[in-house]
């Protein structure tokens, strides 16, 4: 059976400073180091397991370029089990990990109110004229790119080829609902105006079909194999593709559909016909083809619109559920997640075949096609009017009364009183909750975090090391008596039985 | 996570989807207020705009992530 799919998102959010000079790294700290500052939220992060060289594909390329590891950077961890961080020259937030797509989107709109706290909070220090903006979004509209990449969990046994294979029929096609909407073009060799509107913010810019790069010569399905966990049990498959989305319910489909398509593929479930020929193309001509009409070649020969595509992937998904039940994307919590996802799915694909009406409040390329449409109408602008990239941009400026996709209606699936708790709470249904409450308990002592340990100084003795290798472990069931039952962080390095744990190799798995 | 998000985060029970025979007024109804609502936008997204639309979209530059 297919693993729980724990799932997050990092978002990298574009910025620039107004009424002065100042790099996008020198902006970027700023923020982070407002945000942390005042939170006290400034524990290190610990670069001990980060190894972003290594391939899935158990091989390295030799003029492979692989993202460098950068420690020197504002960098901290925060009480909900988020990093908050400066990634090359932008913010990033990654979620916790979560277990539900419900879950990523809660963390990714804290993530948002966090970013919006970060810029108050840092402008206020600045003089008067003096801002940093960010936007959410994914290019600049000239050949710069930057991230919103989701990871999953999947399971070790599973051959890579055969994921990457399958993974790419549904990234190329579900660009239909994920995609954020761009003006214009940024792939080099289309001319001029011939693209006025694509679906897709990042389907420009890929140009393989797998590789372990992310900021050159992008890949469809990005093999760095990172877990972050147990490498013997687990993979993290790291996805680069998608669009850093404005829309709640674009989120939730993104994350959901492909937590359940990787559970299909997992068990052996998807269509084995649904191999795309030439997915780099296809990718750019689903991201232009906003009428969905437009055939992709399949490797045995048959023609499918990418609508048609996802529906048979979606039929399958029913079947799928039909047959083993979607208990690899449902938790305690939300028992009913996977059969969301399939109904929103089906909906979303019915209104899409239909011209989109019924999904204008829930797809973010729809939502902003409509607002550039009726303004260039309005205004009886040209196709490449500055205005309409204007528009784009603002869509996603996190400014609060700036922010165009605020006024567009856009169903909520978070309350604001939601969104605010999950700013400092962590989700409870995996490690990222031991993460979240020993830093709320014991900040003073945690010396460094990351993914998959903790390390305390407790103030006697060495550091005392706290390996996490089981995501789906150091939850709540399973650590609030631990938590209850310890006052002191060496009382908690007792319980677990670590008192040397400096010196021993173990598995989380073996105390918890 | 807390309770209260718990019990607050989560999709009607009730099926988003459901055979309803008038779907179509119902999903027309609401293409007709979405277009309201952006009527009134467009009379006031001067002011939220940008002044200087061109100047803006040349300056913003960034440097590639990831």
């Amino acid at each position: 059976m297919a693993l729980p799919k724990v799932c997050g998102i990092e978002t990298e959010y574009g910025v620039i400073s107004r009424g002065f000079d100042s790099s996008p790294i020198v902006a970027s700290s700023v923020l982070v180091n407002a945000y942390a500052g005042a939170f006290k939220q400034n524990i290190q992060w610990d670069f001990g397991d980060e190894t972003p060289e290594r391939d899935a594909r158990g091989f390295a390329l030799e003029d492979a370029f692989p993202p460098e590891v950068e420690t020197h950077m504002a960098n901290s961890v925060l009480t909900n089990g988020a990093r908050y961080y400066v990634d090359h020259a932008h913010p990033e937030i990654s979620t916790p990990e979560c277990r539900t797509a419900t879950e990523v989107v809660l963390y990714d709109r804290a993530g948002e109110e966090i970013i919006k706290e970060s810029m108050k909070r840092a402008n206020a220090l600045l003089p008067d004229l003096h801002e940093i903006i960010t936007y959410k979004n994914n290019s600049d509209g000239k050949g710069n790119s930057y991230g919103c990449h989701e990871n999953y969990l999947v399971s070790r046994e599973l051959p890579f080829g055969q994921l990457a294979t399958f993974i790419t029929t549904h990234f190329v096609t579900r660009q239909i609902y994920c995609g954020s909407g761009k003006v214009g073009s940024e792939f080099l060799t289309d001319k001029a105006d011939t693209v006025t509107y694509q679906i897709s913010q990042r389907a420009d810019f890929f140009e393989e079909e797998i590789g372990l790069e992310t900021t050159i010569r992008r890949p469809i399905v990005n093999t760095r194999d990172e877990p972050h966990c147990d490498p013997d049990k687990y993979r993290r498959l790291h996805v680069i593709v998608g669009d850093a989305n404005m829309s709640e319910y674009a989120t939730y489909l993104k994350v959901g559909t492909t937590s359940i398509v990787l559970a299909m593929i997992e068990d052996g479930a998807f269509p084995s016909h649904l191999i795309i020929d030439g997915p780099v193309n296809a990718m750019r001509t689903v991201s232009r083809d906003i009428s969905m009409s437009k055939a992709i070649r399949l490797s045995h020969g048959e023609l499918k619109t990418s609508l048609e595509i996802q529906f048979l992937i979606l039929e399958a998904a029913e079947k799928y559920n039909a047959q083993y039940g979607l208990d690899c994307v449902n938790s305690d919590d939300f028992p009913l997640e996977g059969r969301n996802i399939l109904l929103l799915w089906r909906e979303t694909l019915t209104n899409l075949s239909n011209g989109g009406v019924g999904s204008f409040d829930t797809i973010d390329w729809l939502a902003k096609m409509r607002l550039i449409n009726a303004y260039q109408e309005k205004n009886d602008l040209a196709p490449n009017d500055a205005r309409l990239k204007a528009l784009d941009l603002q869509y996603h400026d996190m400014r609060t009364g700036k922010n165009l996709s605020d006024r567009m209606n856009l169903r909520r699936l978070i309350t604001q009183g939601d969104a605010d708790i999950a700013r400092t709470e962590p989700p409870q249904s995996t490690r990222a909750f031991f993460r979240g409450m020993c830093l709320q308990r014991w900040p003073e002592f945690v010396v460094s975090a990351n993914w998959d340990c903790l390390i305390f100084d407790v103030g006697d003795g060495p550091l005392r090391r706290i390996p996490m290798m089981e995501p789906l472990r150091g939850t709540r069931a399973l650590t609030e008596d631990l938590f209850k039952s310890c006052s002191t962080p060496m009382e908690l390095v007792l319980a677990l039985g670590l008192e040397n744990s400096e010196l021993t190799s173990f598995r989380i798995s073996d105390v918890f | 996570m807390s309770e209260k998000i718990r019990k607050s985060v989560s999709i009607p029970e009730e099926a988003p989807v459901e055979v309803i025979e008038d779907l179509a007024l119902v999903k027309n109804a609401q293409a007709e207020n979405l277009k309201a609502d952006l009527d009134n936008l467009l009379d006031e997204i001067d002011s939220i705009l940008e002044t200087n639309a061109e100047d803006f979209v040349n300056s913003y530059v960034q440097k590639g992530g990831e």
